[in-house]
């Protein structure tokens, strides 16, 4: 322990903490900018800026360690002027079209003005720099880009990737890619968890707002949507519930009143998902088995920036990855096919829409592989942040709803389902039923959880020994399953790399593109609590134990679907509807 | 402004030679991120300027990201990420040159060269640049042509001193 003081206080804190935590725990608030908990931490804004006796300059609390004996003022005149200064320098070159940006009242900028009780605008330059880049995912408006860098650390610390880099020197500085190209022209997947950490308005998702209520306001058209797992347990804090907090019931009633047709459910497709890729999964481990070429580990293809990544940075390990489809546009593409059919509706006469916690969906909807008999599976997808935006703009008072439920036949779902949205999820929703497939038992875990897979770790492993197997599976007697789970792209590339040496030990490897899997995507929620991970992943399982099925195979709306229509999992109608191939993007920029 | 595609630069008849020499310089340095701006002068000596072709040639052997190359490229006025002429002229335009008629100077040779800075006459011969501060205050306004320094410079000697190249 060290005592130091701060602003006449004696405090004591442990050695090795920064000042702003030494004042945080004892009741003084520093304010801070681009500081963010557990992802950036630089001193780029100079914002907590305070005042050590008998250092030469203004010190920043977000980096300066708290020693034994230190004098710290965090209110002087020194510091409230230096951060007013501060704060009105970026105003100075910041496009200050607070009322048409869609961070008004959630932008930290903002927020940081009225706490330094800022009250003029002395600074003017013509140097804003009008510049707006679209890609497919996710849309740069540099005239509000504050240089904080947060975003430059999630995309090259957290993600590893590195397309974003601060270019250029002194006013013409900026954050873009490489010479300072569009997004859509760099190796970017799209995951966008730079924008889940920009505090202002300059990184968003593509809106596809304007184009979803068109359809609604079409009397021709028919409108289907689909929320995905996560979205259930992100938008509750739009309308300020506690983080992790389940909204299930409320979302779909919130759907139907925003004046869509059918309100089915991406969990539904997710249990359809782990048919196709529990199947495709048996049919190669079975053919290496019985001493056939085929490609392991295989590896998951959930997630789109995930797939956008390895198409760009590994392409030669492309036959990897399974060949399903995401679980949302095998829904859109099942709602064109068997849904249309049905209903007796032309599939050019129905628009669907997915709701994602995330932002490469966007790009995924684009690809030309996601089209079927000539029209696209999904036509748009809406960040979980742009639902809460139209459910707030259509007046719909998201507290107050009775729970409704997923309309039929794409609604019903397992807890295997939810999962999927949590890293870990997808591995053990296969591994439930490929097990019980093989052994015609449950697996062998309390809450059927695999232990070793649960949780936010960066890279988890187990194995599972199969034993008294089914007559119709005996090849797999006593093999031993050895399967891997990495959230995040800086994971993907160390199981990558180990694949490319050729000491991969694994069967099968689920990767999600995001840190902690879709629960904290590039579409979710922005949160300010450290322990947003933790929370929405302890709301996913919640769901998943609430169910009264909890393995995707028992889902007898899927059952039933393969009766009617698919035939069976990994079948000629499949192949058609739910499954892809992938393209070599690594000349593409 | 919506940002555009650019078209690619055509590449030099010798582009993969010169690749092979600056993959073998970075093999030289251990591919280490610490000596990439000692890598990325090089290169620059070896091919001219530094497109984006270079860049990301030197991000994929260095296994760093374009973003931070293109970030130290772009930082740094040494470097050029376009072609450049055959002579390269330095206007100092620092304080002593400034004020004792740097401007002027700079204002003359665009005039003379039909050029702005940073720019390459249509034939090639000659690249228009600025420098901060060449460390010849004594002889301002001063510039520079490749290695060579001119003295106390005014806009009605910039002919015959470029007649000589």
């Amino acid at each position: 322990m060290i005592e130091l003081t701060i602003n006449k206080k004696k405090v004591r804190v442990e050695k090795g903490i920064t000042i702003l935590y030494a004042a945080k725990q004892n009741g003084i608030h520093i304010p801070t900018l681009c500081y963010m908990e557990g992802v950036h931490k630089f001193g780029s804004c100079r914002i907590c800026s305070v005042e050590v006796e008998g250092a030469r300059t203004l010190q920043v609390a977000c980096m300066t360690e708290a020693r034994d004996g230190m004098v710290v003022h965090t209110n002087s005149k020194k510091v409230l002027k230096a951060r007013k200064v501060l704060y009105e320098l970026m105003l100075s070159d910041h496009s200050k079209n607070c009322l048409s940006c869609n961070r008004n009242q959630s932008c930290e900028l903002q927020q940081l003005g009225e706490t330094l009780c800022v009250s003029e605008n002395r600074f003017h330059t013509s140097s804003i720099r009008e510049q707006i880049d679209i890609s497919p995912s996710i849309t740069r408006d540099l005239s509000k880009c504050i240089l904080c860098r947060r975003c430059v650390t999630a995309c090259k610390n957290i993600q590893e990737i590195g397309v974003l880099g601060a270019q250029n020197r002194g006013f013409d500085t900026v954050i873009a890619p490489a010479m300072d190209k569009p997004l859509n022209d760099a190796k970017c997947s799209f995951c966008g968890q730079c924008v889940v950490v920009c505090p202002v308005g300059a990184l968003k998702e593509t809106d596809h707002i304007g184009r979803v209520w068109d359809a609604i306001n079409n009397p021709d058209i028919r409108v289907v949507v689909q929320p995905a797992p996560a979205v259930r347990v992100g938008l509750g804090e739009m309308f300020g519930y506690p983080v992790g907090t389940s909204v299930t019931g409320q979302m779909a009633a919130a759907l139907k009143l925003l004046g869509v047709d059918d309100v089915f459910d991406t969990d539904w497709a997710a249990d359809l998902t782990i048919m196709e890729e529990g199947t495709e999964f048996l049919h190669r481990a079975i053919s290496v088995l019985s001493g056939k070429k085929a490609v392991l580990p295989m590896i998951t293809s959930c997630s789109p920036g995930w797939i956008k990544y390895i198409e760009s940075y590994y392409p030669q390990l492309i036959p990897h990855l399974s060949t399903c489809k995401s679980p949302h546009m095998m829904l859109g593409a099942l709602a064109k096919s068997y849904y249309a059919e049905k209903i007796n509706v032309e599939p050019e006469k129905m628009y669907t829409v997915s709701i994602m916690p995330c932002t490469a969906k966007k790009f995924e909807i684009s690809r030309e592989e996601m089209k079927n008999r000539g029209v696209v599976n999904v036509d748009a997808v809406l960040t979980t942040r742009e639902l809460g935006q139209m459910i707030k703009q259509a007046g719909i008072d998201f507290r107050n709803l009775e729970g409704e439920n997923f309309d039929d036949p794409m609604g019903y779902s397992t807890g295997a389902a939810d999962i999927f949205g949590v890293t870990g999820g997808v591995m053990e929703a296969a591994v439930r039923s490929v097990y019980a497939i093989i052994t015609g038992r449950e697996l062998p875990f309390e809450e059927l959880h695999i232990p070793a897979i649960v949780g936010l770790g960066q890279i988890k492993e187990a194995s599972l020994k199969l034993e008294n197997v089914l007559p119709d599976y005996k090849m797999f007697e006593g093999f031993e399953v050895k399967i891997a789970v990495t959230s995040g792209l800086a994971g993907a590339k160390i199981l990558m790399e180990q694949i490319v040496a050729g000491t991969s030990p694994y069967h099968f490897i689920e990767v999600m593109g995001c840190p902690s899997g879709c629960i904290c995507g590039g579409g979710q929620p922005r949160s300010s609590d450290p322990d947003v991970r933790n929370k929405r992943l302890k709301a996913i399982y919640t769901e998943d134990e609430g169910k009264v099925l909890r393995q995707s195979h028992l889902n007898p709306s899927i059952v039933s679907i393969y009766e009617k229509y698919l035939i069976k999992p990994g079948g000629h109608i499949s192949h058609e509807l739910l499954h892809t191939h992938y393209v070599d993007r690594s000349e593409e920029c | 402004m919506t940002l555009t595609k650019k078209t690619p630069q055509k590449l030099p008849d010798d582009h993969k030679q010169k690749l092979e020499k600056i993959a073998e310089i970075i093999a030289a340095n251990e591919a280490k991120e610490s000596n990439l701006i000692m890598i990325l002068h090089a290169a620059q000596g070896i091919y001219g300027y530094l497109p984006f072709v270079v860049q990301s040639f030197i991000a994929d052997k260095m296994r760093i990201s374009v973003s931070k190359i293109s970030g130290v490229v772009t930082f740094y006025s040494f470097f050029s990420t376009e072609p450049k002429g055959k002579h390269t002229i330095m206007v100092c335009m620092g304080t002593a040159c400034y004020v004792r008629g740097g401007k002027k100077l700079v204002e003359g040779l665009k005039k003379h060269l039909n050029v702005d800075v940073a720019e390459t006459t249509e034939d090639g011969k000659f690249t228009l640049s600025q420098a901060r501060c060449i460390g010849a205050c004594g002889l301002a306004p001063a510039m520079m042509i490749d290695n060579t320094v001119y003295k106390a410079v005014t806009p009605n000697k910039i002919e015959s001193i470029l007649s000589k190249y």
